[in-house]
């Protein structure tokens, strides 16, 4: 049954979208996207933050009809689409009206207003953005009327032309050697993709897709079934093994910069599987996370320097031991006084120690040992067998053991009695010490050994740097942190990766927009939130908690 | 040898003298019956049973050896299982993963299968709905739950806290049947209960327990027949 078009939902998802399009703008988000190229001459970041607004206002209005027919969704795109015009022609007008705006709103530039007259004359502009935008509208609703067969070829060759042309970088990074300087800047801008390679692109993502739906996956999956159990394990191996080896040779294909992001990257998900034993396993929120980070990297730091505040010369080896301990012991002093906290008081409470640990760095009364503000210096490098680890590329490797250690250490943990210990806190406190549980030692093994994990990568950053400094161990590290388990997917191993890639890596190949790196976060998590709150890899049991009702519908319907 | 042997405990919350000497036994095999109107300390007996809370003073002896001074964590894997007051139920998890969390602190993986068979057969209504969310089970049903879960930690003593509270006449008839089915099968009860009638019905023996003090034990026959009982905990005048 098709239901009526709701005009009303129509009207304020197109306005919403209008206005938060305006806010981008007004912030000068667009204009500074707009300097970056996509597909060179074609498209920037700006023009596409620009274009997907109407499309994901079309989209949204015909999104949840059990079924659209092409003349509402065509009505309701159009209209979505144009709504999504009128507050940015409504700003455009205004700079007619009164050209002194800028006075107050400093971002509304000229180039703003071209960029969103799409390069015509004010008045012209307008009508086009108008026209565009319910084009857009249309195409956005549109997606959910075609088949299939159409709309999975379309969106993977839109998806990876866009994704490609975004991360540019990463792809010229690795591609550089290997190709040709002539094929390099027939393929590649500074910033962007050619119009070539972006059709290129597109068209073999169509191709591979169709080729998937048409009879790939098929006979991909008839092979595998056809295969015994042998075999299937053979076929792991072989998976796990070129998975191994790719992380091995990863940052000789990266080079230096991309491999000191991954380094970088590699470094919260540590903290990140570290916080997921006691966000996600426990459940006990711990907003104060960046204190054990900052312990053991402060540890190592004194105990390595060769500058004043050195106090022992010792080997990073030597001392990564002990300033994991000190984390640990640091993780279990937080833990005994908070063991009867729950929910928001034991999130207070955390909250509070991290910044303490952040005020006593920065404090007089440490300066003589810590250094203060002026921090350590002079911190020791790793050596193995006399060779020493400056490079990104040698703490990769580091990076990456400690990164292995941890998941090893993490999944054998959750498979254990603790980790099912872990898991009866998480659902139930009260239920769990019926059960005889002991919540204590339960509470606290999670406290030490994600603290654990975090003075670890502490550890390894305050050697990677040389030198630390209080400032680098502010609250934002733990929101970080935290909103890297969530966006990836709470409790779960690869959600802490992905999460740590979207969250961490993204950010620094998108550097340019730092100032705005808030923001995007922001709306990134708002976005989250609703469209996906169990995160981008959920672990099977928040994957079902946020899917419950449905699966309560499901059983109602067969009973 | 009793099984379980409760020698004048006192416990305390605070200052609230709670339990003021408390002494029991179980014989092994034995369904025992504690009953008492609200607030007289049933579940402070069993709580204090079970390693929850320590007594101030007394005994508490399992398979004869002093266990007043273990915490809960311990008695589980000696042997002692408690279905908490209120069903409780990990509201989340299916009802598979619930099961399988009585076995946490177990290794075996085929006793912990025969043991999730054995509870199925016992509670058929769980196995249809072993992948439902427990949550969304119904208040009897969260009952079946909570009694498979201690059972899955194959407790030689199994300590109930009213388990007929809150369910439809119906369901409570149901609820005392299995609890028969479950001692036959070899495990030993101490039953706490309002619903006196039910309880005296299935259990070998009684204790009668008022603000905080045994007074009154006898078998379950001669409860039944005691005026003082009938008259508080039985309605008959
Ligand atoms: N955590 C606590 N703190 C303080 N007092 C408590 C606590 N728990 C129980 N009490 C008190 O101890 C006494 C015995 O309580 P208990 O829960 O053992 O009663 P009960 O026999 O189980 O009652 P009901 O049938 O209502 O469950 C009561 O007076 C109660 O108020
Ligand atoms: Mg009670």
């Amino acid at each position: 049954m098709s239901s009526q078009l709701d005009l009303r939902n129509t009207a304020r998802v197109g306005l919403l979208a209008g206005v938060i399009t305006l806010g981008v703008s007004a912030v000068g988000m667009l204009e500074s996207f707009d300097k970056r190229d996509l597909i060179i001459g074609l498209l920037t970041l700006g023009q596409l933050l620009l274009f997907s607004a109407p499309f994901a206002a079309g989209f949204l209005v015909t999104r949840g009809e059990d079924k659209v027919d092409t003349g509402e969704a065509v009505v309701g795109g159009a209209v979505a689409g144009a709504l999504t015009a009128v507050p940015l022609i409504a700003l455009i007008l205004l700079t007619l009206a009164a050209p002194n705006i800028r006075n107050s709103l400093v971002n509304v530039s000229p180039e703003l207003i071209s960029l969103l007259s799409l390069g015509a004359s004010e008045i012209v502009g307008s009508l086009l953005l108008l026209v565009g935008m319910a084009v857009l509208g249309v195409a956005g609703a549109m997606f959910h009327v075609l088949p299939d067969a159409i709309r999975k070829p379309l969106i993977s060759g839109l998806g990876w032309m866009l994704g490609f042309a975004i991360l540019s970088e990463v792809s010229l990074n690795i591609l550089r050697p290997i190709l040709g300087r002539g094929l390099m800047r027939a393929l590649f801008g500074t910033k962007g993709i050619t119009p070539l390679l972006a059709a290129i692109i597109f068209v073999v993502a169509i191709g591979l897709t169709i080729w998937w739906s048409k009879g790939g996956q098929q006979r991909y999956e008839d092979r595998k079934a056809a295969m015994s159990e042998e075999q299937r394990k053979q076929s792991r191996r072989i998976s796990i093994g070129v998975g191994i080896v790719s992380l091995l040779i990863l940052p000789i294909i990266l080079g230096t910069y991309l491999t000191e992001v991954v380094d970088n990257v590699g470094l919260f998900i540590l903290m990140g599987l570290g916080l997921n034993i006691v966000v996600g396993f426990a459940g006990l929120l711990d907003l104060g996370y960046v204190a054990f980070f900052a312990i053991g990297a402060y540890v190592m730091g004194i105990l390595t320097s060769q500058g004043d505040l050195g106090i022992a010369g010792m080997s990073f080896w030597l001392a990564l031991p002990i300033a994991v301990g000190a984390a640990v012991l640091a993780g279990v002093t937080l833990g005994i006084p908070v063991l009867r906290m729950r929910g928001d008081y034991l999130a207070i409470v955390t909250l509070g120690f991290g910044e303490i640990i952040r005020v006593l760095a920065t404090s007089d009364l440490l300066k003589p040992y810590i250094g203060g503000a002026q921090g350590i210096l002079q911190i020791g490098k790793p050596t193995i067998f006399g060779f020493e680890m400056v490079k990104p590329i040698h703490f990769y490797y580091l990076i990456l053991a400690g990164v292995g250690l941890a998941v090893f250490v993490a999944s054998r943990l959750r498979d254990a009695r603790l980790g099912r210990q872990w898991m009866a806190l998480r659902e139930d406190e009260d239920v769990a010490e019926a059960m005889g549980i002991h919540l204590v030692s339960t509470k606290l093994l999670a406290f030490g050994i994600g603290a654990a994990f975090s003075g670890l990568a502490g550890a390894i950053f305050s050697a990677r740097l040389s030198s630390i400094f209080p400032h680098s161990f502010n609250l934002l590290i733990s929101i970080n942190v935290l909103s890297l388990i969530i966006v990836g997917g709470i409790g779960s191993l690869p959600g802490v990766v992905v999460g740590a890639l979207v969250l961490v890596g993204l950010p620094e190949l998108l550097r340019e927009f730092a100032e705005y790196r808030m923001l995007l976060y922001g709306a990134l998590l708002i976005a989250m939130m609703i469209a996906r709150p169990e995160g981008l890899w959920p672990s099977p049991i928040t994957k079902r908690e946020f899917h419950a009702a449905e699966e309560e519908e499901a059983l109602g319907g067969v009973q | 040898m009793a099984l379980l042997e409760v020698n004048d405990i006192h416990t305390y919350y605070g200052n609230i003298h709670a339990l003021k000497g408390i002494s029991l036994t179980v014989e092994k095999g034995e369904i025992v019956s504690l009953i008492g109107g609200n607030g007289a300390g049933k579940t402070t007996t069993l709580r204090t049973i079970s390693g929850l809370i320590t007594p101030r003073s007394g005994g508490v002896a399992f398979d004869g050896a002093d266990i007043s001074q273990y915490r809960a964590h311990q008695l589980v894997s000696k042997g002692i299982a408690m279905v908490p007051e209120g069903r409780g139920v990990f509201a989340r998890l299916s009802v598979t993963e619930n099961l399988n969390m009585g076995a946490y602190h177990r290794n075996d993986k085929d006793g912990i299968a025969e043991d999730l068979e054995k509870v199925f057969q016992i509670f058929p209504r769980l196995k249809e709905r072993r992948t439902q969310v427990a949550g969304t089970l119904s208040g009897g049903e969260q009952q079946m739950l909570a009694t498979g879960r201690a059972l899955m930690s194959r407790p030689d003593l199994l300590l109930m806290d009213e388990p007929s509270m809150g369910l439809a006449p119906v369901l409570v008839e149901a609820t005392f049947e299995t609890i028969e089915t479950i001692n036959k099968e070899g495990t030993t009860i101490l039953l706490v209960e309002q619903n006196a009638h039910m309880a005296l019905q299935v259990a070998d023996r009684g204790y009668v327990l008022q603000t905080g003090e045994i007074v009154l034990s006898n078998t379950a026959k001669e409860l039944q027949r005691d005026p003082t009982v009938q008259k508080a905990y039985l309605g008959i005048e």
